[in-house]
Protein backbone atom coordinates (compact mmCIF):
# COMPACT_ATOMS: atom_id res chain seq x y z
CA UNK A 1 0.00 0.00 0.00
CA UNK A 2 1.24 3.48 -0.81
CA UNK A 3 2.30 5.55 2.16
CA UNK A 4 1.30 8.76 0.41
CA UNK A 5 -1.42 8.95 -2.20
CA UNK A 6 -2.53 12.15 -3.94
CA UNK A 7 -5.85 11.77 -5.77
CA UNK A 8 -6.58 14.72 -8.02
CA UNK A 9 -5.40 17.11 -5.30
CA UNK A 10 -6.07 20.78 -5.92
CA UNK A 11 -4.75 23.60 -3.76
CA UNK A 12 -5.58 27.26 -4.29
CA UNK A 13 -4.47 30.42 -2.54
CA UNK A 14 -7.33 32.80 -3.33
CA UNK A 15 -7.62 32.90 -7.10
CA UNK A 16 -4.23 31.31 -7.73
CA UNK A 17 -4.10 27.57 -8.30
CA UNK A 18 -0.92 26.16 -6.74
CA UNK A 19 -1.61 22.44 -7.20
CA UNK A 20 -3.72 21.46 -10.17
CA UNK A 21 -5.34 18.00 -9.85
CA UNK A 22 -2.15 16.27 -8.81
CA UNK A 23 -2.05 12.46 -8.83
CA UNK A 24 0.92 10.85 -7.11
CA UNK A 25 1.65 7.63 -5.22
CA UNK A 26 4.68 7.16 -3.04
CA UNK A 27 5.65 3.72 -1.74
CA UNK A 28 7.40 2.99 1.55
CA UNK A 29 11.19 3.20 1.20
CA UNK A 30 11.19 5.60 -1.72
CA UNK A 31 13.48 8.65 -1.64
CA UNK A 32 11.61 11.20 -3.70
CA UNK A 33 13.38 14.38 -4.74
CA UNK A 34 11.06 17.24 -5.71
CA UNK A 35 12.46 19.96 -7.91
CA UNK A 36 11.03 22.78 -9.95
CA UNK A 37 11.12 26.54 -10.43
CA UNK A 38 9.98 28.74 -7.56
CA UNK A 39 6.21 28.95 -7.44
CA UNK A 40 5.79 25.58 -9.14
CA UNK A 41 4.05 24.16 -6.07
CA UNK A 42 6.73 21.80 -4.73
CA UNK A 43 6.79 23.19 -1.19
CA UNK A 44 3.01 23.37 -1.12
CA UNK A 45 2.78 19.76 -2.25
CA UNK A 46 5.06 18.77 0.62
CA UNK A 47 3.11 20.84 3.16
CA UNK A 48 -0.18 19.29 2.08
CA UNK A 49 1.12 15.87 3.09
CA UNK A 50 1.19 16.73 6.80
CA UNK A 51 -1.81 19.04 6.46
CA UNK A 52 0.07 22.26 7.19
CA UNK A 53 -1.78 23.36 4.07
CA UNK A 54 -5.41 22.41 3.62
CA UNK A 55 -6.33 20.96 0.25
CA UNK A 56 -9.24 22.44 -1.69
CA UNK A 57 -10.09 19.51 -3.93
CA UNK A 58 -9.47 15.80 -4.39
CA UNK A 59 -8.15 13.63 -1.58
CA UNK A 60 -4.79 12.93 -0.02
CA UNK A 61 -4.25 9.78 2.02
CA UNK A 62 -1.16 9.42 4.22
CA UNK A 63 -0.49 6.08 5.92
CA UNK A 64 -4.14 5.16 5.48
CA UNK A 65 -5.55 8.42 6.87
CA UNK A 66 -7.10 11.19 4.80
CA UNK A 67 -5.79 14.69 5.51
CA UNK A 68 -9.42 15.76 5.45
CA UNK A 69 -10.28 13.59 8.47
CA UNK A 70 -9.53 16.56 10.74
CA UNK A 71 -8.38 17.08 14.34
CA UNK A 72 -7.04 13.97 16.00
CA UNK A 73 -6.56 12.06 12.73
CA UNK A 74 -4.48 14.86 11.24
CA UNK A 75 -2.30 14.80 14.35
CA UNK A 76 -1.74 11.07 13.78
CA UNK A 77 -0.59 11.84 10.23
CA UNK A 78 1.81 14.45 11.57
CA UNK A 79 3.27 11.98 14.04
CA UNK A 80 4.00 9.62 11.16
CA UNK A 81 5.36 12.32 8.84
CA UNK A 82 8.26 14.20 10.40
CA UNK A 83 9.09 17.57 8.88
CA UNK A 84 12.30 19.55 8.50
CA UNK A 85 11.97 23.22 7.57
CA UNK A 86 14.14 25.54 5.54
CA UNK A 87 14.46 27.89 8.53
CA UNK A 88 15.07 25.06 11.07
CA UNK A 89 12.39 26.48 13.41
CA UNK A 90 14.04 25.16 16.57
CA UNK A 91 12.39 26.28 19.80
CA UNK A 92 14.78 29.04 20.93
CA UNK A 93 14.01 28.79 24.66
CA UNK A 94 15.05 25.13 24.76
CA UNK A 95 18.48 23.51 24.53
CA UNK A 96 19.23 21.09 21.69
CA UNK A 97 18.42 18.23 24.03
CA UNK A 98 15.13 19.76 25.14
CA UNK A 99 14.18 20.43 21.53
CA UNK A 100 14.69 16.80 20.62
CA UNK A 101 13.11 15.44 23.82
CA UNK A 102 10.06 17.63 23.26
CA UNK A 103 8.35 15.28 20.78
CA UNK A 104 8.72 12.07 22.80
CA UNK A 105 7.67 13.91 25.96
CA UNK A 106 4.72 15.99 24.74
CA UNK A 107 3.57 14.06 21.68
CA UNK A 108 4.25 10.45 22.62
CA UNK A 109 3.68 11.13 26.31
CA UNK A 110 6.82 9.42 27.52
CA UNK A 111 8.44 10.04 30.89
CA UNK A 112 10.91 12.87 31.25
CA UNK A 113 13.76 10.39 31.62
CA UNK A 114 12.88 8.17 28.67
CA UNK A 115 12.43 11.25 26.49
CA UNK A 116 15.87 12.53 27.47
CA UNK A 117 17.48 9.20 26.81
CA UNK A 118 15.97 8.98 23.36
CA UNK A 119 16.89 12.57 22.64
CA UNK A 120 20.53 11.94 23.49
CA UNK A 121 20.49 8.92 21.24
CA UNK A 122 19.04 10.95 18.37
CA UNK A 123 21.55 13.75 18.88
CA UNK A 124 24.29 11.14 18.76
CA UNK A 125 22.89 9.92 15.49
CA UNK A 126 23.20 13.37 13.90
CA UNK A 127 26.65 13.78 15.43
CA UNK A 128 25.74 16.38 18.04
CA UNK A 129 25.80 14.55 21.36
CA UNK A 130 28.42 17.01 22.56
CA UNK A 131 26.14 19.98 21.81
CA UNK A 132 23.17 18.68 23.79
CA UNK A 133 23.13 21.54 26.26
CA UNK A 134 23.63 24.35 23.79
CA UNK A 135 20.79 26.68 22.85
CA UNK A 136 19.93 27.04 19.15
CA UNK A 137 21.45 30.54 19.11
CA UNK A 138 24.76 28.99 20.15
CA UNK A 139 24.81 26.56 17.23
CA UNK A 140 25.78 27.02 13.58
CA UNK A 141 23.10 26.77 10.91
CA UNK A 142 24.21 23.29 9.94
CA UNK A 143 24.13 22.14 13.54
CA UNK A 144 20.70 23.68 14.05
CA UNK A 145 19.35 21.85 11.03
CA UNK A 146 20.80 18.57 12.30
CA UNK A 147 19.10 19.16 15.67
CA UNK A 148 15.88 19.82 13.75
CA UNK A 149 16.26 16.49 11.94
CA UNK A 150 16.84 14.75 15.29
CA UNK A 151 13.76 16.48 16.71
CA UNK A 152 11.60 15.16 13.88
CA UNK A 153 13.09 11.65 14.10
CA UNK A 154 12.53 11.46 17.86
CA UNK A 155 8.79 11.17 17.30
CA UNK A 156 9.58 7.96 15.34
CA UNK A 157 7.92 8.85 12.05
CA UNK A 158 7.52 6.45 9.13
CA UNK A 159 8.18 9.17 6.62
CA UNK A 160 10.30 12.30 6.54
CA UNK A 161 9.48 15.52 4.70
CA UNK A 162 12.31 17.95 3.96
CA UNK A 163 11.40 21.45 2.78
CA UNK A 164 14.57 22.89 1.23
CA UNK A 165 16.65 21.78 4.22
CA UNK A 166 19.92 23.28 2.98
CA UNK A 167 18.72 26.45 1.26
CA UNK A 168 19.31 28.69 4.28
CA UNK A 169 22.83 27.34 4.85
CA UNK A 170 26.21 28.50 3.66
CA UNK A 171 27.66 26.10 1.06
CA UNK A 172 30.31 24.77 3.43
CA UNK A 173 27.66 23.83 6.02
CA UNK A 174 25.37 22.02 3.60
CA UNK A 175 27.32 18.80 3.34
CA UNK A 176 26.98 17.99 7.06
CA UNK A 177 23.20 18.13 6.75
CA UNK A 178 23.18 16.20 3.48
CA UNK A 179 25.38 13.53 5.04
CA UNK A 180 22.89 13.02 7.86
CA UNK A 181 20.08 12.80 5.31
CA UNK A 182 22.00 10.27 3.27
CA UNK A 183 22.63 8.11 6.33
CA UNK A 184 18.92 8.25 7.07
CA UNK A 185 18.13 7.18 3.51
CA UNK A 186 20.54 4.26 3.82
CA UNK A 187 18.63 3.08 6.91
CA UNK A 188 15.58 2.75 4.68
CA UNK A 189 13.58 5.81 5.74
CA UNK A 190 10.93 6.98 3.29
CA UNK A 191 11.88 10.52 2.33
CA UNK A 192 10.36 13.31 0.29
CA UNK A 193 12.83 16.12 -0.25
CA UNK A 194 12.29 19.51 -1.85
CA UNK A 195 15.76 20.68 -2.82
CA UNK A 196 18.06 22.25 -5.36
CA UNK A 197 20.90 19.83 -4.51
CA UNK A 198 21.21 17.86 -7.73
CA UNK A 199 24.19 15.86 -6.46
CA UNK A 200 22.01 14.65 -3.59
CA UNK A 201 19.20 13.78 -5.99
CA UNK A 202 21.60 11.75 -8.10
CA UNK A 203 23.29 9.98 -5.20
CA UNK A 204 20.42 9.37 -2.78
CA UNK A 205 17.20 9.80 -4.71
CA UNK A 206 15.30 6.84 -6.09
CA UNK A 207 12.80 9.03 -7.86
CA UNK A 208 12.91 12.55 -9.26
CA UNK A 209 9.81 14.68 -9.73
CA UNK A 210 9.95 17.92 -11.68
CA UNK A 211 7.02 20.23 -11.03
CA UNK A 212 5.85 23.08 -13.14
CA UNK A 213 2.75 25.26 -12.89
CA UNK A 214 1.15 23.15 -10.17
CA UNK A 215 1.50 19.89 -12.11
CA UNK A 216 3.96 17.04 -12.12
CA UNK A 217 5.76 17.53 -15.42
CA UNK A 218 8.37 14.77 -15.17
CA UNK A 219 8.56 11.74 -12.87
CA UNK A 220 11.33 9.18 -13.18
CA UNK A 221 14.70 7.78 -12.27
CA UNK A 222 17.03 10.58 -11.08
CA UNK A 223 20.32 9.53 -12.66
CA UNK A 224 18.68 9.02 -16.03
CA UNK A 225 16.70 12.25 -15.95
CA UNK A 226 19.63 14.35 -14.81
CA UNK A 227 22.02 12.86 -17.35
CA UNK A 228 19.65 13.07 -20.26
CA UNK A 229 16.58 15.25 -19.68
CA UNK A 230 14.03 14.90 -22.47
CA UNK A 231 11.55 17.49 -21.23
CA UNK A 232 12.69 20.90 -22.58
CA UNK A 233 11.57 22.76 -19.43
CA UNK A 234 13.46 20.37 -17.19
CA UNK A 235 16.49 20.76 -19.44
CA UNK A 236 16.32 24.52 -19.13
CA UNK A 237 15.75 24.35 -15.37
CA UNK A 238 18.77 22.11 -14.86
CA UNK A 239 20.96 24.50 -16.82
CA UNK A 240 20.04 27.22 -14.34
CA UNK A 241 20.55 25.30 -11.10
CA UNK A 242 23.64 23.27 -11.81
CA UNK B 1 4.15 78.64 54.07
CA UNK B 2 5.47 76.04 56.50
CA UNK B 3 5.63 72.40 55.59
CA UNK B 4 4.34 70.67 58.72
CA UNK B 5 5.82 67.19 58.91
CA UNK B 6 3.68 66.44 61.95
CA UNK B 7 0.56 66.65 59.75
CA UNK B 8 1.87 63.77 57.68
CA UNK B 9 2.79 61.76 60.79
CA UNK B 10 -0.72 62.16 62.11
CA UNK B 11 -2.29 61.23 58.78
CA UNK B 12 -0.02 58.24 58.27
CA UNK B 13 -2.24 55.52 59.78
CA UNK B 14 -5.22 56.58 57.67
CA UNK B 15 -3.14 56.92 54.54
CA UNK B 16 -1.63 53.47 55.12
CA UNK B 17 -5.10 52.04 55.43
CA UNK B 18 -5.99 53.65 52.13
CA UNK B 19 -2.80 52.40 50.49
CA UNK B 20 -3.58 48.89 51.64
CA UNK B 21 -6.97 49.07 49.99
CA UNK B 22 -5.41 50.49 46.83
CA UNK B 23 -2.99 47.56 46.69
CA UNK B 24 -5.81 45.09 47.32
CA UNK B 25 -7.98 46.51 44.53
CA UNK B 26 -5.06 46.62 42.13
CA UNK B 27 -3.86 43.09 42.91
CA UNK B 28 -7.30 41.48 42.76
CA UNK B 29 -8.19 43.53 39.68
CA UNK B 30 -5.01 42.72 37.83
CA UNK B 31 -5.17 39.01 38.68
CA UNK B 32 -8.68 38.89 37.23
CA UNK B 33 -7.66 41.19 34.39
CA UNK B 34 -4.84 38.84 33.45
CA UNK B 35 -7.23 35.89 33.32
CA UNK B 36 -9.77 37.72 31.19
CA UNK B 37 -7.05 39.35 29.14
CA UNK B 38 -5.42 36.03 28.27
CA UNK B 39 -8.79 34.49 27.42
CA UNK B 40 -9.87 37.42 25.25
CA UNK B 41 -6.43 37.88 23.66
CA UNK B 42 -6.15 34.21 22.70
CA UNK B 43 -9.72 34.24 21.42
CA UNK B 44 -8.79 37.20 19.22
CA UNK B 45 -5.61 35.55 17.97
CA UNK B 46 -6.70 31.93 17.55
CA UNK B 47 -10.44 31.68 18.22
CA UNK B 48 -13.13 30.85 15.69
CA UNK B 49 -15.29 33.62 14.23
CA UNK B 50 -17.74 33.68 17.14
CA UNK B 51 -15.14 33.82 19.93
CA UNK B 52 -13.17 36.35 17.95
CA UNK B 53 -16.22 38.60 17.50
CA UNK B 54 -17.13 38.43 21.19
CA UNK B 55 -13.59 39.27 22.27
CA UNK B 56 -13.38 42.06 19.71
CA UNK B 57 -16.64 43.64 20.91
CA UNK B 58 -15.48 43.43 24.52
CA UNK B 59 -12.13 45.06 23.82
CA UNK B 60 -13.64 47.83 21.70
CA UNK B 61 -16.42 48.66 24.18
CA UNK B 62 -14.05 48.84 27.14
CA UNK B 63 -11.26 50.68 25.35
CA UNK B 64 -13.77 53.09 23.90
CA UNK B 65 -15.31 54.22 27.20
CA UNK B 66 -13.71 55.94 30.21
CA UNK B 67 -13.03 53.77 33.24
CA UNK B 68 -14.97 56.21 35.41
CA UNK B 69 -18.08 55.60 33.30
CA UNK B 70 -17.46 51.86 33.59
CA UNK B 71 -17.31 51.93 37.39
CA UNK B 72 -20.37 54.19 37.58
CA UNK B 73 -22.19 51.72 35.37
CA UNK B 74 -21.16 48.76 37.51
CA UNK B 75 -21.99 50.49 40.77
CA UNK B 76 -25.18 52.38 39.89
CA UNK B 77 -26.64 50.86 36.72
CA UNK B 78 -25.88 47.16 37.16
CA UNK B 79 -27.83 46.86 40.45
CA UNK B 80 -30.91 48.25 38.67
CA UNK B 81 -30.48 46.05 35.60
CA UNK B 82 -29.64 42.82 37.41
CA UNK B 83 -31.40 43.51 40.69
CA UNK B 84 -28.34 42.80 42.82
CA UNK B 85 -26.57 44.72 45.52
CA UNK B 86 -22.99 45.62 44.66
CA UNK B 87 -20.58 46.84 47.30
CA UNK B 88 -18.26 49.70 46.41
CA UNK B 89 -15.15 47.55 46.87
CA UNK B 90 -16.57 44.82 44.63
CA UNK B 91 -17.49 47.40 42.02
CA UNK B 92 -13.98 48.82 42.14
CA UNK B 93 -12.34 45.42 41.70
CA UNK B 94 -14.74 44.50 38.90
CA UNK B 95 -14.00 47.76 37.12
CA UNK B 96 -10.24 47.10 37.18
CA UNK B 97 -10.74 43.50 36.03
CA UNK B 98 -12.93 44.49 33.11
CA UNK B 99 -10.86 47.52 32.17
CA UNK B 100 -7.38 46.01 32.49
CA UNK B 101 -8.62 42.81 30.83
CA UNK B 102 -9.38 44.65 27.60
CA UNK B 103 -5.95 46.25 27.37
CA UNK B 104 -4.18 43.07 28.45
CA UNK B 105 -6.10 41.19 25.73
CA UNK B 106 -4.43 43.35 23.11
CA UNK B 107 -1.02 42.90 24.74
CA UNK B 108 -1.49 39.11 24.78
CA UNK B 109 -2.74 38.99 21.19
CA UNK B 110 0.13 41.12 19.93
CA UNK B 111 2.85 39.20 21.71
CA UNK B 112 1.55 35.75 20.74
CA UNK B 113 1.22 36.81 17.10
CA UNK B 114 4.70 38.34 17.14
CA UNK B 115 6.28 34.93 17.68
CA UNK B 116 7.63 33.62 14.37
CA UNK B 117 4.94 31.49 12.72
CA UNK B 118 7.48 28.82 11.81
CA UNK B 119 7.62 27.81 15.47
CA UNK B 120 3.90 27.22 15.51
CA UNK B 121 4.20 25.12 12.36
CA UNK B 122 7.11 23.18 13.85
CA UNK B 123 5.02 22.39 16.92
CA UNK B 124 1.98 21.39 14.88
CA UNK B 125 4.14 19.32 12.54
CA UNK B 126 5.24 17.19 15.50
CA UNK B 127 1.60 16.21 15.94
CA UNK B 128 0.63 18.42 18.86
CA UNK B 129 -2.81 20.02 19.23
CA UNK B 130 -2.76 23.81 18.94
CA UNK B 131 -3.38 24.39 22.64
CA UNK B 132 -0.25 22.45 23.55
CA UNK B 133 1.77 24.36 20.96
CA UNK B 134 0.56 27.60 22.56
CA UNK B 135 1.18 26.36 26.10
CA UNK B 136 4.63 24.85 25.69
CA UNK B 137 6.18 26.68 22.74
CA UNK B 138 4.57 30.01 21.85
CA UNK B 139 3.39 30.96 25.34
CA UNK B 140 6.78 31.01 27.06
CA UNK B 141 8.24 33.11 24.22
CA UNK B 142 5.26 35.46 24.08
CA UNK B 143 5.28 35.92 27.84
CA UNK B 144 8.79 37.36 27.76
CA UNK B 145 7.74 39.89 25.15
CA UNK B 146 4.68 40.85 27.16
CA UNK B 147 6.48 41.95 30.29
CA UNK B 148 7.25 45.58 29.36
CA UNK B 149 3.72 46.21 28.10
CA UNK B 150 2.15 44.40 31.05
CA UNK B 151 4.24 46.55 33.38
CA UNK B 152 2.78 49.64 31.77
CA UNK B 153 -0.74 48.33 32.23
CA UNK B 154 -0.13 47.35 35.86
CA UNK B 155 1.03 50.87 36.65
CA UNK B 156 -1.89 52.47 34.82
CA UNK B 157 -4.39 50.21 36.58
CA UNK B 158 -2.84 50.86 39.98
CA UNK B 159 -3.24 54.57 39.48
CA UNK B 160 -6.73 54.16 38.03
CA UNK B 161 -7.87 52.93 41.43
CA UNK B 162 -7.73 56.58 42.53
CA UNK B 163 -10.82 57.20 40.38
CA UNK B 164 -12.90 55.03 42.69
CA UNK B 165 -13.08 58.02 44.98
CA UNK B 166 -16.33 58.67 43.09
CA UNK B 167 -18.06 55.61 44.52
CA UNK B 168 -16.73 56.13 48.01
CA UNK B 169 -14.14 53.36 48.22
CA UNK B 170 -11.73 54.31 51.01
CA UNK B 171 -8.61 53.86 48.91
CA UNK B 172 -5.54 56.07 49.12
CA UNK B 173 -6.83 59.11 47.24
CA UNK B 174 -10.14 59.06 49.07
CA UNK B 175 -8.35 58.88 52.43
CA UNK B 176 -6.19 61.81 51.43
CA UNK B 177 -9.25 63.78 50.36
CA UNK B 178 -11.01 63.11 53.68
CA UNK B 179 -8.02 64.07 55.81
CA UNK B 180 -7.53 67.19 53.75
CA UNK B 181 -11.16 68.17 54.18
CA UNK B 182 -10.70 68.01 57.94
CA UNK B 183 -7.36 69.82 58.36
CA UNK B 184 -6.99 71.82 55.12
CA UNK B 185 -3.28 70.87 54.83
CA UNK B 186 -3.40 70.35 51.08
CA UNK B 187 0.36 70.62 50.46
CA UNK B 188 1.37 68.06 53.07
CA UNK B 189 -1.42 65.58 52.41
CA UNK B 190 -1.25 65.54 48.60
CA UNK B 191 2.55 65.35 48.75
CA UNK B 192 2.26 62.35 51.03
CA UNK B 193 -0.39 60.73 48.82
CA UNK B 194 1.78 61.25 45.75
CA UNK B 195 4.75 59.69 47.55
CA UNK B 196 2.68 56.65 48.43
CA UNK B 197 1.75 56.13 44.78
CA UNK B 198 5.37 56.56 43.74
CA UNK B 199 6.50 53.96 46.25
CA UNK B 200 3.90 51.49 44.99
CA UNK B 201 4.61 52.04 41.30
CA UNK B 202 8.34 52.05 42.04
CA UNK B 203 8.08 48.67 43.72
CA UNK B 204 6.12 47.36 40.74
CA UNK B 205 8.74 48.64 38.31
CA UNK B 206 11.47 46.98 40.32
CA UNK B 207 9.70 43.62 40.35
CA UNK B 208 9.16 43.81 36.59
CA UNK B 209 12.79 44.77 36.00
CA UNK B 210 13.95 41.79 37.97
CA UNK B 211 11.60 39.41 36.16
CA UNK B 212 12.76 40.76 32.83
CA UNK B 213 16.40 40.38 33.76
CA UNK B 214 15.94 36.75 34.65
CA UNK B 215 14.38 35.99 31.27
CA UNK B 216 16.07 36.55 27.97
CA UNK B 217 13.76 37.89 25.30
CA UNK B 218 14.10 35.48 22.41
Amino acid sequence: MSIVEFKKVTKRFGQVTILDQVDLSIEPGEKVVLIGPSGSGKSTLLRCINALEEINGGDLVVDGISVKAGGRMVRLIRQEAGMVFQQFNLFPQMTALENVAFGPRRVRGESHQDARKQALEMLGKVGLADRAHHYPSELSGGQQQRVAIARALAVKPKLMLFDEPTSALDPELRHEVLRVMQALAEEGMTMIVVTHEMAFARKVGTRLIFMEGGKIAVDGEPRELLANPQNPRLKEFLQHVV
Amino acid sequence: MDFEWSVIWQALPELLKGARLTVLIALAGLAGGLLIGFAAGLARAYGNAVLNAIAFAYVEIIRGTPIIVQVMFIYFALPILANVRIYPLAAAIMAIIVNAGAYIAEIVRGSFLSVHRGLREAGLALGLPLWKVLLYIIGPLAFRRMIPALGNQFIVSLKDTSLFIVIGVGELTRQGQEIMAANFRAVEIWSAVAMFYLIMTGALTLILRMTEKRMRIL
